[in-house]
């Protein structure tokens, strides 16, 4: 009978015991797989600096793009600043049309209406981020540019920086209103009924007390917004044309950092100067998500602090 | 007494600016909150309507010019995702929330998932591109597909598990502590199946973005499909079985038929899988809340 007891006692330690080790051992996957990224973003993007000899500051701020497609052939030149201001101009684009429909959706949640918010803006929200990004790159390109073409008499299709913005703005708009109406919903309610006491309207308490209270929580919905913008790849590709120059203004097409990727990676071999240089870009990609990332964390500590 | 110089038409002027700002901004809110539903309902009744006009039932079929072979690829591929990332990413969110200690390990996990969440969908494609294809000497391929869609939805599951897990009351394991349980039994008698509910909805979601998916698919498992319907040998290569032929997914296929495709019907083509994946992120959607609200009766 004792003979039972250990056993029973033992199994159960190799269970606990192995559960644990089970467990700790996904979560160390995690961080394997994360570094293996890491390490192999940064040994592909790196070989445009050493194997084909481009400085970084060239790589940064060139203006032409025109890398070897073959094996053996000489170095073209390698500047990657049009992707980069085509990557920043439509993020930013989308943020400027994105944030003022985004925050006032969020006040509408907490503050006007919480019933029909609950009841059919998070709906819509959810549907909205469900959407599949080439869906959205779809309607852009079956709608949103001819109707730009003809308001705007553009000759080729209306493929532009704006439709492009326009497209992002729609997809980060969910982003951006779910993490602001969180955190206008956190404000503590004492602060809105101070304000009342004073005898402030509903629109005085809301912008002069809930949206100072809430800004850091806003700006963190802002950066997440921005940093999906810059990651969109697809829809943004469907919508602005993908030319090699620097935007001149919002009716002109450009590509972007991503852009450039999706539609360029199966065009060479593999170790030519033209895929090494997109690697180097998914290296800059990475770069500034965790740029992002880290804004998010500066952000949210210091507002512990305050 | 300075307060009894007011001019009290100035303040009651001001009450009345301030009243009429109030309406107005409540009116432009209101306004606002409608334009966004106008435009939900804009979108999805445009696809959906395209994709009723262009309906022939050819396009079901599972012949070159069809979308079922996309279809098939699409519902097999997340399934296998899943099978991969729900046990990975599950176990990981119950090591966050039971086991993991504060530290510099935990913290370590913690950015790990933060940055695998927060990369763009093209950058993981291509990580997926060159380990699970280049480097394997392989073509595209289902299977670096797969992998690919399963590290996009471990940092899902795993936030969506810890979450639910750390709700649970004390009170659930302190009961189970009480009767003599241990760690790895409460967690798997208690834990889960109380928290079930709220995973099986973070799967639901996490399927819904698997199939939307395209940008870390289209250097991973490819743009096109090579399928024979009748060969069902999982070895051969044009089996829809076979996980390492190339196989396109309704999404991938919608940005093919945009960027290279010489399909005469190409935009019939495309409203199509465009209707047919708004549908289905109605349906995971319907779902997700059904569960939701299901958990929340309990």
């Amino acid at each position: 009978m004792f003979g039972k007891v250990t056993l029973l006692t033992q199994s159960k330690f190799f269970k606990e015991t192995l559960g644990k080790s089970t467990l700790t051992a996904v979560g160390l996957l995690i961080v394997l797989v994360t570094l293996a990224i890491l390490l192999f973003l940064t040994w592909k993007g790196l070989a445009t600096f050493t194997t084909h000899n481009t400085s970084i500051i060239d790589f940064l701020f060139g203006s032409r793009w025109d890398p070897a497609m073959e094996f053996g052939a000489e170095n073209g030149p390698a500047g990657s600043a049009i992707f980069i201001v085509g990557s920043l101009s439509v993020s930013c684009l989308a943020l400027l049309i994105s944030t003022p429909f985004a925050v006032a959706c969020a006040i509408f949640i907490v503050e006007i209406s919480p019933r029909l918010g609950n009841k059919f803006l998070q709906p819509a929200i959810e549907i909205f981020v469900g959407i599949p990004s080439v869906v959205y790159g779809w309607v852009g390109i079956s709608v949103l540019c001819p109707f730009l073409a003809s308001v705007f008499n553009m000759p080729f299709g209306g493929e532009s920086v704006l439709a492009g913005g326009i497209v992002l703005a729609v997809m980060i708009f969910p982003t951006i209103t779910t993490v602001a109406a969180d955190a206008i919903r956190n404000v503590p309610q004492e602060y809105t009924e101070a304000s009342y006491g004073l005898g402030a309207t509903r629109w005085q308490m809301i912008t002069s007390v809930r949206i100072p209270a809430a800004k850091s929580g806003i700006l963190t919905g802002i950066i997440l917004g921005l940093s999906r913008a810059f990651g969109e790849a697809l829809a943004v590709s469907m919508v602005i044309g993908g030319r090699l120059a620097f935007p001149k203004g919002l009716l002109s097409q450009t590509s972007t950092l991503t852009t450039q990727i999706a539609s360029g990676m199966g065009s060479a071999a593999d170790g030519t100067q033209w895929t090494d240089n997109l690697w180097s870009m998914a290296l800059v990609l990475f770069v500034i998500s965790f740029i992002f990332i880290a804004l998010i964390r500066v952000i949210g500590r210091k507002k512990k602090e305050d | 007494m300075r307060t009894a110089q007011f001019d009290q038409s100035i303040v009651q002027k001001n009450n009345k600016r301030r009243r009429s700002q109030d309406k107005t901004a409540t009116i432009a809110l209101y306004a606002v909150a409608g334009l966004f539903l106008l435009l939900l309902a804009a979108i999805t009744l445009y696809v959906i309507g395209r994709g009723v006009i262009s309906f022939t039932p050819k396009y079901l079929s599972f012949q070159k010019d069809g979308l079922g072979v996309e279809l098939f690829n699409t519902v097999y591929m997340v399934f296998l995702s899943l099978v991969i990332s729900v046990p990975l990413g599950v176990g990981a969110g119950l090591y966050m929330a039971e086991y993991a200690k504060s530290g510099r390990l935990t913290n370590i996990i913690r950015t790990s998932i933060e940055t695998l969440s927060s990369l763009p969908s093209i950058v993981l494609g291509l990580f997926g591109f060159l380990v699970f294809v280049l480097l394997e000497k392989a073509t595209w391929n289902m299977f670096a597909g797969i992998l690919t869609l399963s590290i996009i939805s471990i940092p899902l599951l795993t936030r969506v598990t810890e979450d639910a897990v750390r709700e649970i009351p004390n009170t659930y394991r302190e009961g189970s502590y009480g009767i003599g349980a241990t760690k790895w039994q409460t967690i798997t008698k208690i834990l889960l199946p109380a928290s079930m509910n709220r995973i099986t909805t973070g799967v639901v979601l996490a399927a819904g973005r698997s199939f939307g998916e395209a940008a870390a698919l289209i250097y991973t498992s490819g743009l096109t499909s090579d399928v024979d319907f009748t060969n069902w040998n999982p070895l051969s290569h044009t089996s829809p079985l076979n996980i390492f032929r190339t196989a396109d997914t309704l999404a991938v296929r919608i940005w093919y038929l945009k960027t290279s495709s010489i399909l005469p019907d190409k935009y019939e083509l495309a409203d199509m899988a465009a209707a047919v994946l708004i549908i289905l992120v109605f349906v995971f959607n319907l779902t997700a809340r059904y569960l939701r609200r299901r958990s929340s009766l309990k």
